[in-house]
């Protein structure tokens, strides 16, 4: 049994009912319920949120921000895309 | 536990949903929800999936034949948002314990509907515009209402959408200025695009809330934030002024300012034409349907090869481990 390479798990806090879980942090854990618990004891101690989830950094696929430039480039030179590309008419106040 | 106490739970926590429901918290997906809140949320969210799906049929009808290469990014930019939303949708409908395939399949075979409007034709460049202008202006008047929807991740996606959605209006809104100040044909095609979209835009806010089906329920379990009728007002309301700079006729020729209701008072719509379109004898019905189909049965040889590919990855992960 090791004790010393526990999982790294990645913890995500709901603030509110209604908003989206925000990741906060992380943390090592043995198992998923108890890195839920160790999230709540850590990163919930002035309620902070009203619901938790843990995640295995592992399973998480991140792209690479060195890559940014190809990988979301061919979105950021498309202006029309914004509404404020559209000039509205002046009589015109409620679109 | 027995019949009786198990009922008796059932009414506890349907009243413990309502007070949270009143209180404006947000429903979540692993919270406890009476069976008819999951159905009603289900039948709503996935018919506004299927519409953006079924929404980018009128308009990719006109992506090859836009008259510019600028019209035709927009054009692409906006059915590619559309697609997205679907997708928004489809996900955050998932939470409620449904599968893609059987959304996919309720409207395949017609047991789901999606927005009436769609089944109209796309005949001119002037109906690009009326549908940006006026389909999507009525659909985002309802989406910033659902923004405030008691599902969380319903409400999420609308917020998402309607920040998505802001130049979709203002493009159609261009294209009909262009044509409306342009030459006579250009103006009598800005007029008759409006003609014929007007109406079906007004009736894409559903039947009256005395007729609404759904509208008592949703409205108490604040699924719906505001009724289709007073939707329906706000959109004639704001129309009135946009239809005046464009310099065209009021298709409503008994459009009149309340000022007591500090509303237009407007025609009935034609609910013949809105039932009918709705159960199937729209122009475009079953092309639409047949249109998705097949390109759901064209895409099959793609998501074989994704499973072939994947099968193909972990073998070989497999036998590098070994």
């Amino acid at each position: 049994m090791t004790t010393e390479k526990l999982e790294l798990f990645e913890v995500f806090v709901r603030p509110k009912r209604g908003l989206d879980h925000k990741h906060v942090g992380s943390l090592h854990a043995e198992d998923k319920e108890q890195a839920l618990e160790y999230a709540r004891d850590v990163y919930t101690r002035r309620t902070e949120g009203i619901s938790i989830w843990v995640v295995k950094s592992g399973d998480i696929c991140a792209s690479q921000e060195d890559d940014r430039e190809s990988f979301f480039d061919p979105s950021d030179d498309k202006p029309y895309r914004h509404a404020t590309y559209y000039p509205l008419p002046k009589e015109i106040s409620n679109m | 536990m027995s019949d009786h106490t198990k009922l008796e739970v059932e009414h506890e926590l349907e009243i413990a949903f309502q007070a949270k429901i009143d209180d404006e918290q947000k429903v979540e997906p692993k919270d406890w929800m009476p069976e008819g809140y999951r159905k009603n949320l289900i039948r709503q969210m996935s018919q506004h999936a299927h519409s953006e799906v079924i929404g980018m049929q009128p308009e990719g009808n006109w992506i090859t034949r836009a008259p510019s290469l600028r019209r035709k990014a927009v054009l692409l930019a906006k059915v590619q948002d559309e697609a997205g939303h679907g997708l928004y949708l489809y996900s955050a409908t998932e939470t409620l314990g449904i599968s893609r395939s059987q959304m996919i399949e309720a409207l395949q075979t017609g047991t789901a509907k999606y927005a009436s409007i769609f089944n109209y034709p796309t005949q001119t460049w002037g109906d690009m515009g009326a549908i940006g202008w006026l389909v999507d202006g009525a659909a985002i008047c309802n989406q910033v209402s659902l923004q405030r929807t008691s599902y969380g991740p319903y409400a999420r996606g609308m917020i998402r959408i309607c920040k998505e959605e802001s130049f979709h209006q203002r493009q159609g809104y261009q294209i009909m200025i262009e044509l409306a100040h342009g030459t006579p044909a250009q103006k009598k095609m800005a007029q008759d695009s409006l003609n014929r979209f007007y109406w079906p835009s007004l009736m894409m806010f559903g039947p009256h809330d005395s007729d609404s089906a759904h509208s008592a329920k949703s409205m108490k379990w604040k699924i719906k934030r505001e009724t289709n009728d007073d939707l329906r007002q706000k959109f004639i309301d704001q129309t009135v002024s946009q239809i005046e700079y464009l310099g065209l006729e009021h298709p409503d020729k008994a459009l009149v300012w309340n000022e007591e209701r500090n509303h237009y008072d407007s025609s009935d719509l034609d609910w013949d034409e809105f039932y009918s379109v709705i159960n199937g004898n729209g122009h475009c019905n079953r092309q639409r349907i047949q249109h998705h189909i097949k390109a759901h049965e064209e895409g099959a040889w793609v998501r074989e090869a994704m499973a072939a590919y994947k099968q193909k990855k972990q073998l070989k992960n497999a036998t590098n481990a070994a």
